[in-house]
């Protein structure tokens, strides 16, 4: 990229960050929680495991902002320590699926063919669950643990990565500079890797933030039905689930805070896709 | 119209097998000896062995596979091991609690969605317009446990208005004789309109819960296909002939916008039933989501097995439905076939 064209993109993204404050707002926030996540354990007041039964079930106070659970733990710390697991979770998933997903999608979109059917019927059979459900019965079969988490996560993500590599590829493969590529004696494989795929990266980058959301809402309501994340361990659809018996007596601090801040993170990057596509492609803005 | 139907019908077969194969492949893959796992935790070598050669574990993984078909042609899903139940009989009596939601929760987003979408497109800009675009964002951020459990939390605790969210019906009462297994069905059919007014208050939170969720997909298709609709040139034709503003509205633009709202709505199923199971834990509700969530934490495998089975098969169907639908809504899908 040369100084004019950066330029010219960096004024761009401030075209966009200017008629769309909301956008602007959304990067704040993300900026927020990928600080909580990578220094959590220092910046929270409690130890997120320590229990205190003589502290159990405070309503939020001075000492406890967000107020304690049924073992007198610190529900501010909790959340945040609990960033750095849940943006984990989502993060290595959605890695997972963005680099099978390319490989599979470019693959199938470049040759054709076998491939593309092979391919294709693989993101088929996944598309043909209900996805949280199909999570369901992976998290279930391969064990309990957080890696199965990341990986059932990763699984049921990747259609989405296979559709749209598959199709930008698949506009893209008798392009004149893909020629002009073959011509010059590249092999297929190399044409694919340094001359397709960089194009296709911006589609795939809009994908990947819109996807980040629904990965952590996946995480957390496996963790909210027992799946993955095990207690005392501080995650937000497990404090959801703690705080769901003691909502209906009255305890509302417990589940309410906890699930602000999933619903706030799942908001921020779903705001932050938004904006990332009006960036990227500004005529599929809805 | 027949031929159309048997042509969709052919074309979900391989995503009927692939789901098969799936299931199968998923129960084979539980850590560690499968048999040891069906025998449970406490169970003698014999035992464990035992289970082995009744399970047909001892076979060749092909071997295997025929068993599983033949077992799912006779329609057994084998037998839960906490309750000794077979998981097909389960499933039964449970599945129309959770049809009930869904569709209570689907009707609920469509009412909302649909409208708004079309309010929206009709004034592209306004602040009916931003109000969707916000409403429709947060929609999707929203879990659906965590609204489920907020809308309990202010309706029943602080309001008092809804009941409480334990069931399906209040335990004072007892449940219609079952024919079709829909309580606001039944009730209706025994003619208790009193009955009928409880089950619907009981449905009430957790249908609006899951509405909420799958809301903002719908609202968005509607808006971005009315707008493309409504710039065409025969609905400029039809204005400009002078026909009432809102005839323009539904009988032209809207009936031609269909077909992508419709589309949607399979990814909409998607959501429906995997949130189904988040919304009947927190609601206490007797659906196949909750009984899963019980065999789930007895690790119990085979009704889980099933349930994904059942889900998937489901969806499978709904699509094939959603995809007859479109011959209905428009006969030129039908004639390409």
């Amino acid at each position: 990229m040369n100084a004019a064209s950066a330029n010219s993109t960096l004024r761009h993204i401030r075209y966009v960050a200017t008629e769309n404050p909301v956008t602007l707002a959304a990067f704040a926030l993300f900026t927020g929680f990928v600080l909580l996540a990578l220094f959590g354990p220092w910046i929270a007041p409690y130890d997120p495991l320590a229990s205190n039964t003589a502290q159990s079930l405070k309503p939020p106070s001075a000492q406890h902002w967000f107020g304690t659970d049924s073992l007198g733990r610190d529900i501010l710390s909790r959340i945040i320590v609990a960033a750095r697991l849940d943006f984990g979770i989502a993060v290595s998933a959605v890695a997972a699926s963005f680099a099978i997903g390319a490989a599979l999608g470019s693959l199938a979109g470049f040759y054709g063919g076998w491939a593309d059917r092979i391919i294709g019927r693989i993101a088929d059979t996944i598309m043909a669950f209900p996805l949280f459900v199909l999570a369901m019965g992976i998290v279930a079969a391969l064990g309990n643990t957080v890696f199965n988490i990341i990986l059932a996560t990763a699984i049921i993500n990747l259609p989405f990565y296979i559709r749209v590599a598959r199709a930008e590829v698949n506009v893209r493969r008798n392009a004149g500079y893909v020629e002009a590529a073959r011509l010059a004696g590249n092999s297929d494989l190399r044409t694919l890797a340094v001359h397709v795929f960089p194009n296709v990266l911006p589609p795939m980058m809009v994908q990947i933030s819109l996807n980040m959301g629904w990965a952590i809402l996946n995480a957390a309501g496996l963790s909210f039905i027992g799946l993955g994340v095990r207690p005392p361990q501080a995650e937000w659809g497990i404090m959801v689930a703690e705080g769901a018996t003691y909502i209906i007596s009255g305890e509302w601090w417990i589940a309410l805070f906890p699930g602000a801040v999933l619903m706030l993170a799942v908001f921020t990057f779903n705001l932050l896709g938004d904006g990332l596509r009006d960036i990227m492609d500004p005529r599929t803005r809805t | 119209m027949t031929r159309m139907i048997l042509q969709r019908l052919a074309g979900a077969l391989p995503n009927i097998v692939g789901v098969v194969i799936v299931t199968f492949l998923l129960t084979r893959a539980l850590p560690g000896d499968p048999a040891a796992y069906f025998a449970g935790p406490s169970a003698t070598q014999e035992a464990i062995e035992q289970v082995r050669v009744q399970l047909g574990l001892d076979k060749s993984l092909a071997l295997q596979f025929g068993l599983y078909l033949k077992d799912l042609a006779r329609g057994d899903l084998g037998n839960s091991l906490s309750t000794g139940q077979p998981v097909l009989a389960e499933i039964r009596a449970r599945l129309p609690a959770s049809l009930e939601l869904t569709l209570c929760g689907l009707v609920f987003a469509l009412a909302i969605a649909v409208p708004l979408g079309v309010l929206a497109a009709t004034r592209p800009g306004s602040w009916v317009d931003h109000l969707c675009r916000v409403l429709a964002t947060a929609g999707v951020s929203l879990p659906t446990f965590f609204t489920g459990l907020l809308l309990a939390y202010v309706f029943y605790f602080l309001l008092g208005i809804a009941p409480s969210p334990l069931g399906r019906v209040d335990v004072a009462y007892s449940p219609p004789a079952t024919v079709t297994g829909l309580y606001l069905v039944d009730s209706l059919l025994a003619g208790d309109l009193e009955l009928f007014w409880m089950c619907a208050k009981q449905l009430a939170l957790p249908s609006i819960t899951l509405g909420l969720f799958v809301m903002a997909p719908l609202m968005r298709m509607t808006r971005a296909s009315m707008l493309g609709v409504l710039s065409a040139d025969f609905i400029r034709t039809a204005r400009a002939s002078g026909l009432p503003r809102l005839q323009v509205l539904y009988a032209y633009a809207f009936r031609n916008a269909l077909l992508p709202i419709v589309t949607t709505l399979g990814m909409v199923f998607s959501f429906l039933l995997g949130s189904n199971v988040l919304v009947e834990k927190v609601f206490a509700w007797p659906g196949i989501g909750s009984y899963v969530i019980e065999a789930l934490v007895a690790s119990d495998y085979a009704p889980v097995q099933g349930f994904v089975l059942t889900m998937a098969l489901l969806y499978v169907a709904l699509n094939l439905v959603i995809d007859i639908l479109y011959g209905v809504i428009d006969p030129r899908v039908g004639v390409q076939g």
